[in-house]
């Protein structure tokens, strides 16, 4: 006998907890599957609405001005304004005081780890203070032991860009890091465990340590910026006691993988599915499908369990695996596909169609996902629903290029939100 | 009339850096130029095989024997540079028996050790063989890293007073009558560039002799001189798997034709090759059938190459010459020898000479006949000492060698690169963090890279694999940039960064499909998403109005802003 469920979401992705947070609000048994570390750990934890237009144009003042220009098909254009705002609406009290942004349609301006400056409409608090768009000095600090952020050389780039504040950094060693190999959770158990550490004048916690390295290079400024390092689950605690310390404001840079505030995020949402008791089973794949009769509907999924195939049922599903990062979209040298099931991506036939030769060309493949109605379910190639009950949501969408509009998390959020909600309405109707 | 220097060459590939090497140890005063950074043409651009000589024990028994002997010169010499893998020239059903006889007797006649397995022996030696491969010889093929045997030459040409100058294009040739006498250099420096005189200033540099060592341009150089030389350029593709499918190189023993080879390579496989003439060497199609060429025929040898996550691909162009008068149609029947051609004697002009052909096994022996030339037309007595004494790195290794605080397979794998510079290159003080986590390099051999060759980011790859694994720099070029700074300016980093990113792609355009696919997408999210680098103000020149945006609440952070001061005369 086949596991049961109302709503099945399959991907435990930004848009997958979306959509399984959105569907428990209104349905009963509700169930995300995961298989796979979710991409969440690859992003730098904020959460971009719109930053470009699809021409590129941009930075956006305001991406609700530019979001009824979006072309047919774009994921925003399907599901609509309002629901965009909803979404956002849903997100903010969910996620409540660990975000900013919330306060205006307007992006922010945030600094990033090689000091260029990038639009976003939501930001960890842990950011807040450090907003290119909030013009105050600011002093950058880098590790030696952490060769991805070179601080003075972000400061460098940030003057570049014609930020409107001064801006300096420094290297320094990281109190209690003696190997070079490291992780960046050390780095964050250190701190927030305050443990103690030996700076040469005997044992003292890690906190007053660093507080005492940084203090001599403040001169003249008003926040310190680190690399997102500041602690694990109680950062906010790890941040107020250096901003004490060193009476200045202190904030994280956004930075690549791996990512702590993506991680923070996964486990702030993680923590809102167990709330609203969604079952959640991570570590297996979803491989196959049973449909019904005519095909029009799915009955059941197949999952992977050790070798076994174990059926999932549900009268509705979300599909949310992901794009090609998170292989929701795969390829071979011939086509390019939805693997589960099988939905239709459309695609040049010659794959030296699917990429420009300038590395930031504009990519077909960054394109590359499924077609969906307004309800968001994936379209044959005739323009019909594959499945009556099944939508999609997320990276797996095609239509539009995440990384050149700085949009993905907010397409995330805006179409699980859609999808969730439709998902349990079939329940219920 | 005094001459700036005593002998040109022209061009820094394997021959070049072997000429001025051989020059330099005999006493001569020698300058190289190069356009790029060394290796930039053909050695750049190969598959990284060290010949055994097997492949033409029947075809070309003279390049076969001399291949065989150089192969044991480079290992006792290049020790750092080589890996010692052993080749296979397996054979299918369908492939001539008769061949597989004629190729076994060729090795001996040759002096090429040579052992025939039987097809399930060739599976245990490596177990991803195709299992109807019926026979296989065993040869002594192993795989040499092309970029390390350039550097080191030129390191010991320098180290006995050479001077070496990449980034130095030549732009004319200076003839006066029937003698040339020197060349119009222009140095392409500056931001990505080696950084290391006025960008784009030019230098007339004169010399007693000239060696042209261009191989595929070798026509175009001598054109500046108004002399003719017939090179045929002649594209191969190769195809550089994430793995190593194989330890061994594995041939395909039949007469010849195109994808028929993998070799190891570090930690990946190269797959080659095709062979195609061109008529530019600069400019000439890279195109998809030979990507799926090499796959697909590969694949008949090693089934589990249909499956291989590919990373990227890559053409480099063979420096192929024809005496006049052969006619040869096909490009893969243009003799592999090489051919030395004194002007003076062929056209009647003096004070230079062409060096065409050949491949980098025989690169020494071109080197040794090129300055033996040279010497003799300069009047000079001095003999070759290239095969006797290793190359810097090669020295023999210290047997105790610390582990530098690196985790072992890091220390292992830099030591392999480093050779017997291990200890001058990796003791240091300071941390060393890894920089590339796919190839395990670290700070210090970055660093040690960029004191060789400046702020190109490509020359610091060729010297030390990093951004050449699975992530293709998508994770570390910015890591790698990072270290030009603070002694260039952010500018200058930035452009060496966006070059090194260029060429990154230019190769993984031609394996996108699969998990090299979600590579380049996750690449392109990292670069453009998380760091908005291809809008970045600085790079775009827009000007932003930073007020418009959102400036965040009185009240946010953590605390409530504790001491912040502003700088705008309050907080709106």
């Amino acid at each position: 006998m086949a596991i049961e469920d109302d709503v099945l979401v399959i991907g435990g992705g930004l848009a997958g907890m979306t959509a399984a947070l959105t569907a428990a609000e209104r349905a009963s048994r509700v169930r995300l599957l995961s298989y796979k570390q979710s991409t969440l750990c690859h992003a730098s934890g904020l959460i971009d609405v719109l930053g470009y237009a699809p021409d590129r144009s941009g930075p956006l003042v305001d991406p609700f001005d530019a979001i009824p220009d979006l072309p047919q098909g774009h994921p925003y254009e399907r599901v609509g304004t309002d629901a965009i705002r909803e979404a956002l609406h849903f997100f903010d009290a969910v996620v409540g005081d660990a975000y900013r942004g919330a306060h205006t349609d307007r992006n922010a301006l945030v600094p990033t780890g090689d000091g260029t400056v990038k639009p976003t409409a939501r930001y960890p608090a842990s950011t807040a203070a450090g907003l290119a768009s909030r013009p105050r000095a600011t002093l950058l600090v880098g590790f030696e032991t952490l060769p991805d952020f070179d601080a003075p050389l972000a400061a460098a780039h940030l003057r570049e860009t014609g930020v409107p504040f001064e801006t300096r950094g420094v290297t320094l060693q990281f109190p209690g890091i003696q190997r070079a190999d490291a992780t960046l959770t050390r780095y964050a158990h250190l701190l927030e465990r305050d443990e103690p550490v030996d700076a040469g004048a005997g044992a003292a916690p890690a906190r007053t340590v660093l507080a005492e390295a940084v203090r001599p290079h403040l001169e003249g400024v008003s926040r310190v910026g680190f690399p997102p390092i500041l602690g694990d689950e109680h950062h906010a605690v790890v941040r107020r006691d250096l901003e004490e310390r060193l009476g200045v404001a202190v904030f994280e840079v956004p930075s690549g993988p791996p990512s702590l505030p993506g991680i923070r995020l996964e486990r702030l949402l993680f923590d809102a599915l167990e709330e609203l008791s969604v079952r959640v089973t991570t570590g297996v794949p979803v491989v196959d499908y049973e449909a019904s009769a005519d095909g029009g509907r799915i009955e059941h999924v197949l999952v992977d369990r050790n070798g076994q195939r174990v059926p999932y049922r549900a009268d509705s599903y979300v599909l949310a695996t992901g794009g090609l990062v998170g292989t929701g979209i795969d390829s071979s040298r011939e086509r390019v596909s939805e693997p589960i099931f099988d939905c239709n991506v459309a695609h040049p036939t010659d794959r030296y169609d699917w990429f420009e030769d300038d590395a930031f060309g504009d990519h077909p493949f960054a394109r590359f996902g499924v077609t969906v109605d307004r309800e968001l379910r994936p379209l044959a190639a005739d323009g019909e629903p594959e499945f009556a009950n099944l939508r999609a949501a997320g990276a797996v969408l095609g239509g539009y290029d995440y990384a050149a509009e700085k949009s993905g998390s907010g397409v995330s959020l805006a179409t699980g939100y859609v999808a969730g909600t439709h998902a349990a309405a079939e329940v219920r109707g | 009339m005094a001459r700036d220097t005593e002998v040109l060459v022209l061009g820094g590939g394997s021959t070049g850096c072997g000429v001025a090497r051989d020059l330099a140890r005999r006493g001569l005063e020698v300058t190289l130029l190069e356009r790029g950074n060394l290796t930039h043409g053909t050695t750049g651009r190969m598959h990284g095989l060290l010949h055994s000589g097997a492949r033409y024990a029947i075809s070309d028994q003279a390049s076969a024997r001399e291949c065989i002997e150089e192969n044991r010169v480079l290992r006792e010499i290049a020790g750092h540079c080589v890996e010692e893998t052993g080749g296979l020239f397996v054979k299918r059903p369908e492939d001539s028996a008769d061949y597989f006889e004629e190729k076994l007797r060729g090795c001996r006649d040759c002096g090429i050790p040579a052992r025939v397995r039987s097809g399930r022996e060739a599976r245990e030696i490596e177990p991803f063989l195709a299992p109807d491969i019926d026979r296989a010889l065993e040869v002594p093929d192993a795989a040499i890293d092309p970029f390390r045997l350039c550097v080191a030459n030129a390191r010991d040409a320098e180290a006995h007073g050479a001077r070496i100058e990449t980034h130095a294009e030549v732009v004319d040739v200076l003839r006066e009558g029937d003698d040339v006498h020197g060349v119009e250099v222009r140095h392409e420096s500056g931001p990505g560039k080696r950084v290391h005189r006025r960008s784009g200033s030019t230098e007339t540099i004169t010399a007693e002799y000239v060696v042209n060592a261009t191989g595929a341009w070798a026509g175009q150089l001598a054109g500046m001189a108004d002399l003719e030389v017939a090179v045929r350029p002649s594209k191969g593709a190769m195809t550089i798997t994430n793995v190593r499918q194989v330890d061994t190189v594995i041939n395909r023993c039949r007469p010849k034709g195109d994808a028929d080879i993998v070799v190891p390579h570090e930690t990946t496989a190269i797959l080659g090759t095709t062979d195609v003439e061109v008529d530019d060497p600069d400019d000439y199609p890279e195109e998809r059938w030979e990507v799926d060429l090499l796959i697909d025929r590969l694949a008949e040898l090693l089934p589990i190459l249909r499956e291989a996550r590919t990373i990227r691909s890559f053409w480099g162009v063979r420096p192929l010459y024809e005496p006049p008068g052969r006619g040869t149609e096909d490009p893969t029947d243009i003799t592999r020898e090489f051919f030395l051609l004194d002007h003076r004697e062929r056209d009647g002009v003096t004070g230079m000479a062409s060096i065409v052909g050949g491949k980098v096994t025989t690169y020494r022996a071109m080197a040794e006949t090129v300055a033996d030339h040279v010497c003799a037309e300069l009047g000079v007595r001095a003999s070759c000492s290239t095969a006797d004494e290793p190359l810097p790195g090669s020295e023999e290794l210290e047997a105790a060698m610390d582990d530098f605080g690196l985790r072992s397979p890091i220390a292992r794998r830099s030591r392999q690169r480093l050779g017997s510079r291990t200890r001058d290159v990796l003791e240091t003080d300071e941390p060393n963090p890894v920089l590339c986590d796919c190839e395990g390099v670290t700070r210090a051999e970055v660093r040690d890279a960029i004191a060789q060759s400046g702020t190109d980011l490509n020359a610091v790859r060729i010297r030390t694999r990093a951004s050449m694994g699975n992530c293709q720099g998508g994770f570390c070029c910015h890591a790698i940039a990072n270290e030009l700074h603070p002694a260039h300016d952010e500018p200058v980093v930035r452009a060496a960064l966006d070059e090194l990113l260029k060429e990154r792609w230019r190769g993984e355009r031609h394996a996108l499909w699969g998990d090299q696919l979600s590579q380049a997408m996750l690449n392109y999210a990292l670069h453009a998403t998380t760091l908005n680098r291809d809008r970045d103000p600085a790079r775009t020149g827009e000007s932003i109005d930073y007020g418009a945006f959102d400036r965040g609440q009185t009240g946010d952070g953590a605390g409530a802003f504790v001491g912040e001061k502003t700088t705008d005369g309050g907080d709106r």
